[in-house]
């Protein structure tokens, strides 16, 4: 059936994409806006670099982006192992005690504000420190601990949809062929969720890496994540080096992502290419 | 049973111990405990100390365990105008976000999903993309977008329809703006899925019987893509009730959002056992909203 394309539709598609895109376009632009007044474009000594300059001689925002770099590493990685435990737990183990409340603690996290993950971590570790003496102050490693657990949810959602597709045949042969469960679950299973598991890793390494408010409980005075020296900047106004940093975020992004989708096409179509010559061998 | 395979038994048990044990644990520690935590200091009192609250379990001198609870900071939340003020602007600043990204989103969704093939990977990429840039940078764009001598005002007074700049930024409408920009993508995914999953065969039938493609969509399209209307709407609204990133950057002094009421007696007024009273009321109408969503979701499915 031909679809009928309706010109409303066209018409929302064109104006919702520059309604995405316009805001982000305007950042690159000014970016290279040599006056200091954001928004009032200087003809006359633009375009320019200054502010890229300007933004890598500024240690205080190279200090923040490594750390916000080594938290969101750390942190996905962590939840990465976390989620998938979670998920083979929540997949193969139909019943074990307390699996309903197990459920729920997988999943409560992404629903919850984050004004109120924030606020109870920070009390946890309040406590903590007074009762254990753990944490003495807070920084990079209560920050990764509130990342961990916040990314952990979206970690389980992806790696529980992968797992539940696999064929538990493959992994009962190998265990009829003798191999012991761990060596089971690292050569066919692992294989079979990598991509999911990748997947997990980078949505937690995003959401951790971009993360605000949660990390603005639990931080210490010694530890300043890029988020959060953008949001101080910010809060007092537009600042043209923030253009810059978002000009080279953007890019870096694009990149990775147009990479992967790149990937993911070459894949689809040497499956079906594969797909096509195997049927043609019938 | 061999001493072999009782051996094995007993190291898949270990292993399933484990698995579930785990993540079990550090769900249990950094997600459950701490949100008794919140809940017990909320019957607390306010005290001029670190941490500024008193506890509500002390042992007295005679060695009896006494609990002080107090329920003021509930009564002093729920009674106060400008908490009750700030809760419903909440949910009606969501509400309204939520129906705006619905209106944009469905038409951007059915576009992409019934764009030629090659064209469908490219446009679902660049829904995705804005979401892994950063959501602090977007919002940030648009304080420069919507300032006095920003573009927006600018186009409008080249355009002529009005003559001096008009304040955008510290308004409701600038929080709207921010909000429905920053979650859109959010609505689209979940509605991609649903319309791309229709079964075209059902139009292609009511075509065949003379249905005009608008009737169509209202009797077919819409109602089969429910599931993923209400995803949708439940990722964009439960964020944007607790939102503080998108007020405090965008809306005025005047804009009472219950995140930002959290927030500012957490770090400004140093209230914890209020601000936790406040998280206390604002997690049970979440957990409300949610159980309300899934109960309508139910019976709609029951009805098909």
């Amino acid at each position: 059936m031909k679809v009928r394309r309706s010109p409303f539709v066209l018409v929302m598609l064109v104006v919702g994409f520059a309604f995405l895109y316009l805001p982000i376009l305007s950042m690159i632009v000014y970016s290279f806006n040599a006056s200091r007044l954001v928004t009032v474009w200087d003809a006359a000594h633009s375009p320019t670099i200054i502010w890229y300059r300007e933004l890598f001689a500024n240690d205080q925002v190279l200090e923040a982006a490594r750390l916000s770099l080594q938290i969101a590493a750390v942190s996905a990685t962590g939840a990465v192992i976390l989620g998938a435990l979670a998920a083979f737990a929540l997949v193969r183990y139909r019943r074990f005690r307390g699996r309903s409340l197990f459920g729920l603690l997988t999943t409560a996290p992404m629903v919850l504000p984050e004004v109120i993950t924030g606020l109870s971590l920070l009390l946890l570790f309040v406590a903590l420190g007074q009762w254990t003496g753990w944490p003495q102050a807070r920084g990079a490693s209560t920050i990764t601990i509130a990342h961990v657990t916040f990314c952990l949810a979206y970690a389980v959602v992806v790696i529980q949809a992968r797992l539940m597709t696999v064929d538990r045949s493959l992994e009962e042969a190998a265990m009829d062929l003798g191999a012991r469960p761990w060596k089971v679950f690292v050569v066919i299973t692992l294989p079979l969720i990598l991509p999911a598991i990748a997947s997990a890793w980078v949505l937690s390494f995003i959401l951790s890496w971009d993360d605000i408010v949660i990390t603005s409980f639990v931080s210490g005075p010694g530890s300043t994540t890029l988020p959060q020296l953008v949001f101080s900047k910010v809060r007092l106004g537009v600042s043209p080096d923030i253009n810059a940093l978002a000009t080279i975020l953007v890019g870096l992004v694009s990149v990775c992502v147009a990479t992967a989708g790149g990937v993911m096409m070459r894949t689809e179509r040497r499956r079906l290419h594969d797909a096509q010559t195997a049927m043609g061998a019938h | 049973m061999g001493i072999r395979t009782y051996w094995q038994q007993f190291r898949s048990d270990l292993g399933r111990r484990w698995v579930i044990g785990v993540p079990y644990g550090w769900l249990l520690l950094f997600f459950l405990v701490p949100l008794l935590i919140v809940l017990k200091i909320s019957f607390s009192n306010v005290v001029l100390a670190m941490p500024p609250v008193e506890p509500i379990l002390t042992w007295s001198h005679d060695q009896i365990l006494q609990i002080r609870v107090n329920f003021s900071n509930y009564t002093f939340v729920l009674g106060d105008r400008l908490y009750l003020a700030a809760f419903v602007n909440s949910l009606r600043v969501a509400a309204i976000s939520t129906l705006c990204t619905l209106l944009i989103g469905y038409p951007m969704a059915y576009g992409i999903a019934r764009a030629p093939g090659a064209w469908r990977n490219v446009l679902f990429l660049l829904v995705a993309l804005p979401f892994f840039t950063s959501f602090l940078l977007r919002v940030y764009a648009w304080i420069g977008l919507l300032s006095r001598s920003g573009p927006v005002n600018g186009l409008l007074i080249h355009l002529g329809l009005i003559n001096e700049p008009v304040q955008f930024l510290q308004t409701d409408f600038a929080v709207y703006l921010g909000m429905v920009y920053s979650y859109l993508p959010f609505m689209v995914l979940p509605l991609y899925s649903a319309i791309e999953k229709l079964d075209l065969t059902l139009l292609e039938a009511a075509a065949d019987l003379g249905c005009r493609p608008t009737k169509a969509f209202f009797a077919i399209t819409l109602p089969l893509t429910r599931e993923g209307i209400f995803a949708g709407c439940l990722l964009v609204f439960i964020p944007a009730v607790g939102e503080y990133v998108i007020p405090a950057l965008l809306g005025g002094p005047d804009t009472l959002m219950i995140g930002r009421v959290v927030w500012d007696e957490f770090f400004a007024n140093r209230d914890w056992p209020v601000a936790s009273a406040l998280a206390m009321v604002l997690l049970l109408v979440l957990s409300g909203f949610v159980l309300l969503l899934q109960k309508v979701q139910a019976q709609s499915e029951e009805a098909q």
